[in-house]
């Protein structure tokens, strides 16, 4: 059982390769090995890549198609570098060190072939770098600069492929350099499989089945492509012009929010401490960029963890698991909603915060639906009450308001657009900006966050707690559940609110929770997190044999949660993605307040218009549905089967 | 994939329509007796596909990355990079035009544009009847022959542009 879990962990995180592990054994389990690099003896691990060695002494090596942690793909032939004895230049990404080896990283028939590499594959690259997105954030233009290439040796023909937009990922071949690190990113790390290698040689293009669209490939727009793809070749779709001209519209009302991975992801870009301060410079930015109002995303975080600590325990209780009339319910305790009419759904609970893991079990696992939780995702909850019950109170015409959200992901641009999410034909949230655009937008505003006098969220639905932050990172609602979870249950506060089994990078963790510790053996809630979509099918697969049983996960399509989401700056390292998580735990700590259910403005919109978690008034605005989603292959074997 | 097998996910939801598809399930049995398994059987399967339709068709390349639990983008990617699979239906013969060196020397372009004009069609396309479909080929090793082309499994060697409306009579619609 410990196997198998560092077996899982390792999937996730290890950077351990197929050609390292050979090495390893050829080493015989030595830790290190000396090798010659330009002339000077080094200590390196055993068991590595020549590039991993490299880096690890602190060379720089470019690469083009290296994706850290994954199987060596060797296409690029930029990271080439010379070993004695060696007829031809070797890719250091997939050579494994060996004693003795005698290396030079920058000889000139190093730099000569690195530069060629380079000029070849611009030979057939568009190079319409100045009005190309990826202009001044660009791998290929980064190197092209860095190895000094000043003409063009080489003019090659240009692929003439029709780019396949619309969708919120959008893809361009014609820039495509065929590194294929999205299509890595998309089989090995989210076991997705939208797109692969199509056609061969010239031809090769990177593209989804049968020349279809991502939109018709059972793409989840994670966004992982967009973030590991060098060029421009793999994108968002930008809501940038519609931002705009609503923020230039007098008659709009402009109302931004802003998840929790945003905050700390900005204040890693401009280089400001992850602090409460810090949050409110960039509330001023938002300001200053032209934003009506400013609201929280982690205001309806801890919304949605009062509906689903609510439906946790309610599942719990009608598989008997926790008493169902609890003498220590609080006032908004775990009482059964009145006249509730749907049947309370199945356990283990899944949570549904992340837009990518839905669309996926829509298309991979639709037999664990009814394991979702049925609560919006906070974007689209603060979106309802924003349209709904804000603008009502405000004696705002609803048609006025134009709700951005912004977000470190992609697919909230398709949750935003689900046809749950537009009630009469309105959606609850009319634009979906991700990081990068956010940095876009206040680029073009000539507007840096670090420059801003602090400024509050705007009240009431900026108010937030801990629990709300660390949503952004992988286990963060798990952890805030819990919390409430326990109130919900015993009718007090833990005294410790932390929960360190669920937090890390790791991509699955796994703990048991007392809900009700003192109590006649407890309430052993048994958990599990999850993140990244190959674990979650990898998790999901073992559900279904009945080798693991669990009442409560969370599952993040993102690599390290939304901190690593597809809509975040470039490059989203482990050492980044551990800063930023790092800055969500520290922004938790400073928080005053940090369980869900003390948060005052979420009490107040209980009292006033919702009555209890899981009240009928609560279910109609905050909780939706779920479709199951047959891929291109489960259509066609259909129609084959209509024939 | 080798536990591709084991993890039912989407065979709980798609049962691949049981006749139209066992021709396949046999083929998946032939290759595992000779060892083949998991992803191996890719090719053999698309071989099969092949062999029944004479091209690819989508429903059975879904079929195939059912049956082996490989995403369908694989399959086609697979399917799109070697020469021997098609994609689209072929017609009843199959000409194949040699373009190697010799027959070039030889005015195989004149056989070309003279192929072009009888069946309407460009290289790499079926008549509209569904009796040829038109194809070059890099070689066909028959230098001696120049200019060659083949139809179906037969030579027709040292061809002039008028001989060819009278070898393509022979062949039935």
């Amino acid at each position: 059982m410990a196997k198998q879990k560092t077996e899982r962990v390792q999937a996730a995180q290890t950077s351990a390769t197929p050609a390292a592990a050979g090495a390893a054994a050829a080493t015989g389990g030595a830790t290190t090995v000396e090798i010659t690099v330009d002339g000077r003896k080094v200590q390196v691990p055993a068991g590595s890549t020549l590039l991993q060695a490299l880096r690890g002494i602190g060379i720089h090596v470019p690469t083009l198609c290296y994706l850290e942690g994954r199987t060596p793909f060797g296409g690029c032939r930029v990271c080439v570098v010379e070993v004695a004895g060696r007829r031809n230049l070797v890719p250091s990404c997939s050579e494994p060190v060996q004693p003795g080896m005698v290396v030079s990283t920058h000889s000139q028939r190093v730099l000569r072939g690195r530069k060629t590499v380079v000029e070849l594959l611009l030979a057939n690259h568009p190079e319409d770098c100045l009005v190309c997105e990826r202009n001044g954030n660009c791998d290929l233009q980064d190197l092209a600069r860095e190895l000094g290439v000043r003409e063009r040796r080489y003019r090659g023909e240009k692929r003439q492929a029709r780019p396949d937009l619309g969708s919120p990922v959008e893809r361009d071949p014609n820039k495509c350099i065929l590194c294929g690190k999205c299509v890595r990113v998309c089989s090995e790390v989210q076991g997705v499989g939208a797109i692969d290698f199509t056609n061969r040689g010239f031809r090769a293009v990177v593209a989804p089945a049968l020349g279809r669209t991502l939109q018709e490939a059972s793409c989840v727009y994670c966004g992982q492509c967009v973030m590991v793809c060098p060029t421009g070749a793999l994108r968002e779709r930008s809501s940038l012009e519609e931002v705009w001209a609503a923020i230039h519209d007098p008659n709009r009302v402009v109302v931004a929010q802003v998840a929790p991975a945003v905050r700390v992801a900005v204040d890693s870009q401009f280089g400001m401490p992850a602090t409460l301060e810090s949050t409110r410079r960039l509330v001023a930015a938002l300001r200053q960029i032209g934003f009506d109002r400013v609201f929280d995303t982690q205001w309806s975080a801890d919304l949605t963890i009062m509906e689903e600590a609510h439906e946790l325990v309610e599942r719990l209780q009608a598989a008997g698991a926790v008493p169902g009339n609890t003498d220590t319910a609080g006032a908004t305790g775990p009482e059964r909603r009145p006249g509730a009419t749907g049947h309370v759904g199945p356990l283990p609970l899944f949570t549904s915060c992340s837009p990518g893991w839905i669309k996926y079990v829509e298309h991979f696992h639709p037999d664990f639906l009814p394991h979702l939780s049925t609560c919006k995702s906070p974007q689209q909850m603060l979106g309802a009450v924003i349209k709904r019950l804000y603008a009502f109170e405000q004696g705002i015409n609803p048609n006025r308001l134009f709700v951005v959200s912004i977000m470190p992901c992609t697919a909230k641009k398709f949750e935003a657009e689900r046809p749950e999410m537009q009630p009469a034909g309105t959606r609850d949230v009319d634009a979906v900006l991700t990081t990068r655009e956010l940095l876009r937008m206040m680029e073009l505003a000539g507007v840096s966050p670090a420059d801003q006098e602090p400024m509050d969220f705007d009240s009431p639905l900026g108010e937030s707690t801990g629990a709300g932050t660390i949503f952004g990172a992988t286990g963060g609602v798990a952890e805030a559940a819990l919390r409430t979870a326990f109130w919900m249950v015993n009718g007090r506060d833990l005294e410790k609110v932390d929960f360190p089994a669920v937090r890390g990078l790791e991509g699955v963790k796994e703990a048991v929770v007392d809900l009700q510790p003192g109590k006649k053996g407890g309430i052993q809630l048994r958990c599990a997190v999850v993140n990244g979509l190959a674990n979650a099918g990898k998790l999901l697969d073992s559900i279904r044999r009945g080798e693991r049983q669990y009442d409560f996960v969370e599952f993040m399509a993102c690599p390290g949660g939304c901190i690593g989401g597809g809509g975040q700056p470039r490059p989203a390292n482990v050492e980044e993605l551990k800063r930023r998580m790092a800055g969500l735990y520290a922004l938790d700590q400073e928080s005053a307040i940090r369980v869900s259910h003390r948060n005052p403005t979420v009490v107040e919109l209980y009292r006033r218009h919702l009555g209890q978690p899981g009240s009928e008034a609560a279910h109609k605005l905050l909780h939706t549905r779920y479709t199951a989603r047959p891929g291109l292959a489960e259509q066609l074997l259909a129609q084959a089967q209509e024939q | 994939m080798a536990n591709g097998a084991q993890d039912g996910s989407r065979l709980v939801q798609v049962q691949a329509p049981a006749q139209r598809f066992a021709y396949l399930q046999a083929a998946v049995d032939d290759a595992a007796a000779e060892g083949q398994r998991g992803e191996e059987l890719l090719i053999p399967l698309l071989q099969a596909v092949q062999g029944k339709f004479g091209y690819l068709p989508a429903e059975d390349l879904a079929a195939v990355a059912e049956i082996l639990h490989v995403p369908l983008s694989r399959v086609y990617g697979v399917a799109t990079f070697y020469n021997q699979f098609r994609l689209t239906p072929v017609g009843k013969h199959i000409i194949r035009s040699c373009t190697g060196t010799a027959c070039h020397v030889k005015g195989a372009q004149m056989l070309r544009d003279a192929l072009q004009a009888e069946l309407g069609i460009a290289p790499g396309q079926t008549t509209p009847d569904g009796r040829f479909t038109w194809e070059l080929v890099a070689c066909l090793g028959a230098c001696g022959m120049a200019p060659v082309i083949m139809i179906d499994d037969e030579f027709h060697g040292r061809l002039t542009p008028q001989q060819l409306p009278r070898i393509l009579r022979t062949y039935s619609a």
